[in-house]
């Protein structure tokens, strides 16, 4: 195997890891809240980006404008009606998120029925070392971590990143210092939601979009973002780096069922080594 | 006696004889319909016990089910008789939750990160036993079948008599024996010496621990038995349905567990019986009748029962009954 095709597909592997992990991250890390129903988010912004493109609206205004918001606006609603009612019960947040998950699927199988609808993938291809590629894919890779770049620096260098930080760590304080901290909550989780909605559209071009589409992303990313720990940003990119490679490679040595195994296989011994995920061990200071 | 005493005697007894009733006054399908009910009782039993009581919040039950139905499949096929067959389904997923066991509870993993972990435990059977399809992949005589399943278990024989293969009815009893003796071995497990320290590290690990009780163990021993009970409603799954295929590892039937469990309560060991038959009647009625999308009744059901009965739908139901009865006095 030619090195520079392989770090092109590790690279691929590991972005692909981040951005359907990454809204479940923000959400997991700032608020404790385990949200199954993050799947559909990705569906829901996969619908939003076909829908749109094949009603003429340009597919990149579709993927970083109308997905986030559609899908946003979702999760502010499902914040608001269940959610908030879960603060603090780890556990009831993953079993009342399951039942969102599942009335979403539903909604969407009625609303535009079984079949897989899809667009296709722009910008044409390109040939590295006898090996073809869509630039479609390098692109992925791009907006990958250009939304990492953007929630790092949202949360590290804005006010509303201070705010959303500071009542996650003490919301007590907070509301005495004259916070809204129900609201706070609110938009970080609609922020959240708005990021997958993102990668659920930037994904669906070469997916498709189907009701049930979220169940194939959902436990990929829980364990991502579970193996990283705490610590959600940086533990879910460290978690995603490692994930991405070891699959890519074993895929590529063995077969592709052999590298989701190692990739199971891998989380299962990272979690019996650092009971708390990597960023209990790692990178502790860090977002 | 205390009234919530004579309550749950009262109920017991209305139950068996329902139960013991039925195949006189019912028709054969149906019988053998309540004996699939029979069956998944007892699966959400072995979850009662170990999240109830043990506090084990695990995805893992269903995978130490279909562990179960595949052992049983497995052995009853090669040997032609059911009776090793039983004992190797209850046993092969024993050991797979010792291990499984020892490797968790020893290095002190807990919480989600123990739910994440054994999720991921079925994520990789699933990924596994789908992809054992074509000749190659066979155990004695059996094809595995990959993502097909292995079609043509036989059912449950007369023990020590291969070849003689119990009817629908006898069946149906069996499954109303081991539903029974199951739930009174963990009664009395739940209410043993032993059982009371798995309650009291349930409540507080620390204490329990300072207290001088070995919590790795208990835990261990707790998850195992849960496997054991679990991999018993495989095999007699795998016998009534004459199938077994790899969906049983997959997450949608191992969050179905959690659901029953949540629905009707994990502080009694009857509510997650009470809530899969619920849920399970409902899912099945919805899906004759058409009335409404199967999976947004479920789903709405679901998010309501955590809103509004965090501790189920027993224990409320219990409140009733037994302050009902305390007004009249």
């Amino acid at each position: 195997m030619d090195p520079l095709n392989i770090s092109f597909q590790l690279a691929y592997s590991i972005a692909l890891l981040l951005l359907t992990s990454l809204g479940l991250a923000i959400v997991f890390g700032m608020m404790r809240v385990i949200n199954f129903a993050h799947g559909e988010f990705l569906m829901i912004g996969g619908y939003a980006c076909v829908l749109c493109t094949q009603a003429g609206v340009s597919l990149w205004v579709s993927i970083w404008i109308i997905a986030p918001l559609i899908v946003g606006a979702v999760g502010w609603f499902m914040e608001r009606l269940v959610i908030r009612h879960l603060y603090g019960r780890m556990m009831d947040t993953i079993l009342a998120t399951w039942g969102v998950s599942l009335v979403l699927t539903g909604l969407a199988s009625i609303i535009f029925g079984q079949q897989q609808r899809g667009i296709v993938a722009p910008l044409g291809s390109f040939e590295l070392s006898g090996f073809r590629s869509s630039w479609y894919s390098v692109a992925l890779i791009a907006t990958a971590f250009v939304l990492l770049a953007a929630t790092y620096a949202a949360l590290r260098f804005t006010r509303a990143g201070l705010l959303a930080r500071g009542t996650m760590q003490n919301a007590q304080m907070a509301e005495a210092l004259g916070m809204h901290t129900g609201r706070v909550y609110a938009w970080t989780f609609a922020a959240g939601a708005a990021v997958s909605g993102i990668a659920g559209a930037a994904l669906a071009p070469l997916t498709g979009a189907v009701p049930t589409i979220g169940a194939t992303y959902v436990t990929k990313a829980f364990i991502t973002v579970i193996t990283g720990g705490a610590q959600a940003l940086t533990g879910t990119v460290a978690a995603s780096v490692m994930f991405g490679t070891v699959s890519e490679l074993v895929a590529n040595l063995a077969t592709p069922v052999a590298g989701q195994v190692a990739l199971l296989i891998l989380a299962i011994v990272l979690l019996r080594l650092m009971p708390e995920g990597i960023t209990s061990r790692f990178f502790r200071r860090s977002l | 006696m205390k009234p919530e005493r004579r309550l749950a005697i009262g109920a017991t007894a209305v139950i068996l004889v329902l139960l013991l009733g039925a195949p006189m006054v019912l028709d054969i399908a149906s019988v053998v319909n309540l004996t699939v009910f029979l069956i998944v009782s007892i699966l959400s039993l072995s979850m009662a016990w170990v999240w109830g009581v043990g506090g084990i919040f695990t995805f893992g039950q269903s995978a130490f089910y279909g562990l179960g139905a595949y052992a049983y499949a497995l052995c009853a096929m090669n040997f032609g008789s059911s009776d090793l067959a039983v004992g190797a389904a209850v046993a092969l997923p024993s050991v797979a939750a010792a291990l499984l066991g020892y490797f968790l509870f020893y290095g002190r993993v807990s919480g989600v990160y123990l739910g994440v972990i054994t999720l991921t435990t079925s994520l990789i059977l699933y990924h596994v036993v789908n992809s054992v399809s074509g000749a190659d992949f066979r155990i004695g005589i059996v094809s595995l079948g990959g993502y097909n399943g292995i079609p043509g278990v036989p059912p449950f024989n007369w023990p020590g008599r291969p070849g003689e293969p119990l009817d629908f009815v006898p069946f149906y009893f069996l499954a109303v024996l081991l539903l029974v003796s199951v739930y009174a071995a963990l009664h009395w497990l739940k209410s043993s010496p032993f059982g009371r320290s798995v309650i009291a590290i349930r409540e507080h690990e620390l204490r329990a621990e300072l207290l001088g009780y070995d919590i790795r163990l208990y835990k261990l021993v707790v998850f195992v038995i849960g496997a054991a009970v679990a991999g018993l409603a495989g095999a007699l799954q795998a016998a009534w349905a004459g199938f077994v295929g790899p969906e049983v590892f997959g997450i949608a039937f191992a969050a179905q567990i959690i659901i029953w469990a949540q629905v009707g309560g994990i502080g009694l060991l009857a509510g997650p019986i009470l809530g899969c038959i619920l849920v399970q009647a409902l899912t099945t009625w919805l899906g004759q009748n058409q009335i409404a999308d199967t999976q947004i009744v479920l789903g709405v059901i679901f998010v309501g029962s955590v809103l509004l009965l965090p501790a189920g739908l027993l224990p409320l139901l219990r409140g009733w009954i037994s302050h009902g009865q305390e007004e009249r006095r």
